[in-house]
């Protein structure tokens, strides 16, 4: 397995050319890109609204989710999700 | 129309990656709706997929009978929207049509050679709120990428690329790839990587149309599809992470037909210039069509009940060895459009298919190909070009 890209203080945005958008005909979030599409599950779906609504820390975002879910503990979820979306392009690290 | 392979990569199914979209057989929706803008183009290369006879067609949709198509296709569901043509540049509406398809909600995609672009417009699209340009190379020098375009082009379309990423966006390269410009492989690469390019798409021609014409002059041959795929896998594991590279293999040269348009009225929408309806581009040239246009019948009626759109949908139509084949929910059989032009049939499986009882006619044609190589320049066959002159010239003569 390759380093994690992803900690506490990083700060994940979308892909260049990413889209995310929630489609009625598909009842689900979606990432649009160049001639493709992801369906989303419902939670990549939520992790993937935060990012995109605005800029800010893993460990901002996870205590915004937190928060949202009755203190979920989620962290490792989090940043499992965020390597897998990584190593698949949708989103980078700034 | 230079988009031609790139188009026909949009094909679900003809590559993976980027061109791939989740296909769901429960829901049948146009995800994909690829509006061929236009026929008119600057370029005039010898493998565009457009009909032969495009001169003949004349009237092309209005601003407002494509942006109620975009409209109805988007409330059936479609995310993807490929504005081609042609070269979707010559139409003066252009910004309109951008601005009006991303308020609607789609993922707008750019399909042009870059000729008649400029830096203001590529930031002019960015402002109406387009996508992804896709610019497209006929080769990797300008020497040849011109003899192909049958223009001057190629310092241009780099100075259109540089555009395109200066604004923002993800750069992504097409080239098609065939005999003529297929050894350049490693040049094409290079040339994308001193572009910073984030996607490349080296397609490959695929032979409907003008290409099906020119299809002894652009066949590559074995030893240089070899040499070629190697070094494109060489490249795709040294760009890991930087550049994605997608490598398309001639179907001539495979085994297996490809799942042409992730199966026949399934996920993609072809509307051409003047109406037409169509499952995939080509199939404006199979017999026996009704061709129903949007200026008569809503998108919806066209796409659920027209006998074009439910000619070759599930498996009931299918003949042997499809019809008893375990692979046949994998590739539908192949292309309809390619089995029609090659065995008069288009129910016929696609002969790129070693099971196809008419394979033999992808190794005739091979051989047939390797033979216009063999020749000397004065006795080849000349590439015929794309323009208006040839189309209404052939036209007439069928």
């Amino acid at each position: 397995m390759s380093d994690p890209v992803f900690n506490a203080s990083s700060v994940p945005l979308l892909a260049l050319g990413y889209r995310f958008q929630w489609e009625p005909m598909q009842d689900c979030n979606v990432l649009l890109y160049p001639e493709g599409m992801v369906k989303l599950n419902p939670a990549a779906g939520e992790i993937l609204k935060h990012i995109d609504a605005h800029k800010q820390t893993v460990a901002e975002l996870i205590a915004e989710l937190k928060a949202a879910f009755n203190g979920a503990d989620l962290d490792n979820d989090v940043y499992k999700f965020l390597e897998e979306a990584h190593d698949n392009g949708w989103i980078r690290a700034e | 129309m230079t988009t031609a392979g790139s188009e026909q990569n949009k094909a679900p199914g003809s590559t993976g990656g980027a061109t791939g979209m989740s296909a769901n057989n429960d829901i049948r929706q146009p995800l994909w709706l690829l509006a061929e803008l236009t026929y008119a183009c600057p370029l005039q290369c010898p493998y565009c997929s457009n009909p032969m006879d495009y001169a003949n067609f004349k009237k092309e949709l209005t601003t407002a009978e494509w942006l109620d198509v975009f409209r109805q296709a988007r409330a059936m569901g479609a995310t993807q929207l490929g504005l081609s043509g042609g070269e979707p540049l010559t139409r003066p509406d252009l910004v309109e049509l951008i601005t009006e398809a991303r308020k609607m909600g789609f993922y707008t995609n750019l399909i042009t050679s870059g000729v008649g672009m400029d830096a203001d417009k590529v930031a002019e699209f960015k402002e109406a709120g387009l996508d992804h340009i896709q610019v497209s190379f006929q080769a990797s020098s300008e020497d040849l990428n011109d003899l192909i375009a049958g223009t001057d082009a190629f310092k241009h379309k780099i100075a259109m690329a540089k555009a395109v990423k200066a604004n923002g966006y993800p750069m992504v390269l097409c080239f098609v790839t065939h005999r003529q410009n297929i050894d350049q492989m490693e040049d094409i690469l290079e040339l994308a990587i001193s572009l910073e390019a984030d996607y490349l798409e080296l397609a490959t021609t695929q032979y409907y149309g003008w290409a099906m014409h020119n299809r002894d002059q652009l066949l590559p041959m074995k030893e240089q599809l070899v040499k070629a795929e190697a070094i494109a896998h060489r490249y795709q594991e040294e760009q890991q992470g930087k550049m994605k590279i997608y490598y398309v293999v001639p179907d001539y040269y495979e085994e297996r037909p490809k799942a042409c348009m992730n199966g026949w009225g399934n996920v993609f929408l072809t509307i051409t210039p003047d109406g037409v309806a169509l499952p995939c581009h080509a199939a404006r040239e199979l017999p026996g069509m009704e061709l129903p246009n949007i200026r008569d019948v809503s998108v919806k009626e066209i796409w659920e009940d027209s006998n074009d759109f439910n000619r070759f949908r599930g498996y009931e139509w299918m003949k042997e060895p499809c019809r008893s084949c375990d692979e046949k929910e994998k590739d539908f059989g192949g292309c309809r459009c390619q089995a029609y032009m090659l065995t008069g049939d288009p129910a016929s499986a696609d002969p790129v298919c070693s099971k196809s009882f008419d394979h033999h006619l992808i190794e005739e044609a091979l051989k047939r190909g390797r033979l216009e190589a063999e020749k000397t320049v004065s006795e080849a066959k000349p590439l015929v070009f794309r323009n208006p002159k040839n189309s209404k010239k052939l036209s007439a003569s069928e």
